[in-house]
């Protein structure tokens, strides 16, 4: 079975002929960036529908009512016969939006405290550590749950929801960043030739904490928009005179048993698409942003 | 008669002891541990509910809020001790807890231990055989994946796992029920029983044919994750010293991973697999909303939507349990798979 030994072969020879050979070593770097400007687009252009489009396609027509998908409506029609494909953008665009505002005010709080933890460390690091731990001791769902119900529900409750329990992750990975570098050799010396605190801040921590931040954040959007589409869909989320993504879904459920799949088939379909280009760009940014794979 | 005692019964002896200490030290800490966490959970909770925004009588009362005069609010106010200061409140409410009163659901109206002890009965099924199924499913498609890194079986894996990991779970609920409860009419659509028939007539078929999609969905869902780390964990172990060292004496791939492989993949699949029990809860929340399954999961959308504060607060210490006995599950398991680790860590080195 030498098959199987072989890739460490394999990888071995790959490096050594891209050093030699430059064209392949470019193409991967290109391709990397090729990958980050797609999914970019794709997000973009999803969030942006509603104003390039405008309302078109949303009114009722009762005459198309229940239509499967066909060429002129690519996701059918619902009950009243509005097109899905411009119900689905609308929903999606308006759940991004909410995600992306969500997951950027937990990437802060994560970047707050595990900066505070890593910086400050005795009680304020056992204090955040702790907090950190009673996070995780709760079914993520659960604790959404009780955080939307409590501040109230709506589109506030999901938003401060899934803002204050996706920092957790983000703040352990600072924290043990800036554990690791204020522990380095240079750090040190640094210190020893006298530079300030904010000068090693700004030169020596912001390099190694800045990439992990901005592959955290976008990485946190996928998580942030799901848990958005979850609460919505079990109906303590967003109203359901708002037609985010989830709200369209919890709809389709009433229609399913009478055999109209597209109802909930396509505008999934879409959310799970939206949700792997964020993960697409945010591993492509990491190979890029990462020193280890930067170069290669 | 010191001559004539056996010198190796005593070491056997002082072992057991000693193992026997570990034991109930490790217990110990692990009680200790839980005690402190509920109370975290306690603190956490009772100081959210009460800077919500939602009115605890206007709750209660419910619609019927215009009929009720603000001098009778305020007496149910002032009978349930709203008017008392905060740390009079929370110390009132945490000694109730202590005893084991967890208040009445106002949804369901009877004790909300009684509401989780038989809304858990008819989930733990489902859990139980989702767990099973995505544990045993993940560790061999990775295992698979991990042994024929590259091939088209590979990609096809990944392809799965990465696909699942990004997919809501309500939707592939959706899609499941679709698939088979619509088109293709083998499995209900809704509910625990068939429609109509009491639950002490349901037979035992009846019940698994209700329980099965639901179980599948979540254990679909669940393969992801152990999937894509068992296949990386198998790599790291075939591109070892010890495996090129076995493969020189000419042992073949399924032998390899079969002595080789398994045991090294095996600890960190287990303390996936019981740490998922997180996930698996959450999961099973949306999965029975989905399906109209009567469990917690439904339990706890039911009591969000109606502002049923105790049966709420019962299931987040509830969930907080059972998270936690999954982890020390884990904890447990480990000096059996892997004789060198000992409980309790650097407590006996």
């Amino acid at each position: 079975m030498t098959s199987t030994i072989d890739p460490a072969v394999n990888l071995e020879a790959k490096t050594s002929s891209s050093l030699q050979q430059n064209p392949s070593r470019t193409s991967r770097r290109s391709r990397t960036l090729a990958a980050i400007v797609l999914g970019t687009l794709f997000l973009g252009a999803i969030i942006f529908s509603p104003w390039i489009l405008g309302e078109s396609g949303l009114s009722t027509v009762l005459t198309q009512r229940n239509q499967p998908p066909t060429w002129s409506h690519p996701f059918g029609t619902d009950w009243l016969g509005r097109d899905m494909l411009m119900r689905s953008l609308h929903g999606l665009s308006l759940s991004l939006r909410i995600g992306l505002l969500a997951a950027s005010i937990s990437a802060f709080i994560g970047t707050s405290l595990g900066l505070a933890a890593g910086t400050f460390g005795g009680w304020v690091d056992a204090v955040i550590i702790w907090i950190v731990d009673v996070f995780f001791s709760l079914p993520h769902l659960v604790l959404l749950i009780l955080i939307a119900f409590s501040v109230g529900g709506g589109t506030r409750g999901v938003i401060i929801a899934v803002a204050l329990t996706h920092w957790t992750n983000l703040a352990r990975i600072i924290r043990a960043e800036v554990l690791q570098v204020n522990s380095a050799d240079y750090i040190h010396l640094s210190r020893q030739f006298g530079k300030s605190s904010l000068w090693i801040a700004r030169h020596h921590m912001m390099p190694h904490i800045v990439p992990q931040l901005i592959v955290g954040l976008i990485l946190l959007f996928p998580h942030a928009i799901l848990h958005e589409a979850a609460l919505s869909f079990i109906g303590i989320g967003l109203s359901p005179h708002l037609p985010a993504v989830g709200i369209i879904l919890a709809e389709s459920m009433r229609h399913l048993s009478t055999g109209y799949w597209w109802l909930g088939v396509m505008p999934g379909l879409l959310l799970l698409l939206s949700v792997k280009a964020f993960d697409w760009v945010g591993e492509n940014l990491r190979i890029l942003l990462a020193p280890k794979t930067s170069q290669e | 008669m010191p001559i004539k005692r056996r010198p190796e019964r005593q070491p056997e002896k002082q072992l057991v002891n000693r193992r026997v200490n570990t034991l109930l030290i490790f217990v110990g800490q692990k009680l200790l541990r839980l005690g402190l966490l509920l109370i975290a959970v306690a603190i956490f909770t009772f100081v959210l509910l009460s800077l919500s925004p939602i009115d605890p009588v206007q709750a209660y009362i419910g619609a019927d809020m215009m009929q009720i005069s603000a001098d009778q609010q305020a007496l149910i106010a002032e009978r349930w001790g709203l008017d008392q200061p905060f740390w009079n409140r929370f110390l009132d409410w945490l000694g109730q807890i202590l005893q084991g009163n967890l208040g009445v659901s106002l949804v369901f109206n009877r004790p909300v231990s009684e509401v989780i002890a038989a809304r858990f009965q008819a989930s733990l099924q489902m859990l139980a055989i989702a767990w099973l199924l995505s544990g045993l499913l993940g560790l061999a498609l990775g295992t698979l994946a991990g042994a024929v890194a590259g091939s088209w079986i590979d990609r096809v894996i990944r392809l799965y796992a990465y696909t699942l990991a990004a997919a809501p779970t309500f939707w592939v609920a959706l899609l499941l029920l679709i698939v088979f409860a619509v088109s293709w009419r083998i499995a209900p659509v809704c509910c625990a029983a068939p429609p109509g028939v009491l639950s002490q007539n349901v037979t035992v078929w009846q019940h698994l044919h209700h329980l099965l999609l639901p179980a599948m969905t979540l254990s679909i869902i669940g393969i992801a994750n152990i999937t894509l780390h068992t296949r990386q964990k198998l790599i790291e172990v075939l591109h070892s010293d010890y495996v090129l060292f076995a493969l020189a004496q000419g042992e073949n791939l399924w032998n390899i991973v079969r002595y080789h492989g398994l045991r090294n993949i095996l600890l960190p699949a287990i303390t996936l697999q019981f740490a998922s029990l997180s996930e698996l809860f959450g999961g099973s929340v949306l999965v029975e909303q989905v399906f109209a399954y009567p469990g917690l999961g439904e339990a706890t959308v039911q009591g969000a939507l109606r502002s049923d504060v105790p049966l709420l607060v019962g299931i987040v210490f509830f969930s907080a349990l059972f998270v936690y006995i999954g982890n020390t599950l884990a904890d447990l398991a480990y000096p059996i798979i892997d004789p060198r680790i000992r409980l309790g860590g650097q407590m006996n080195r």
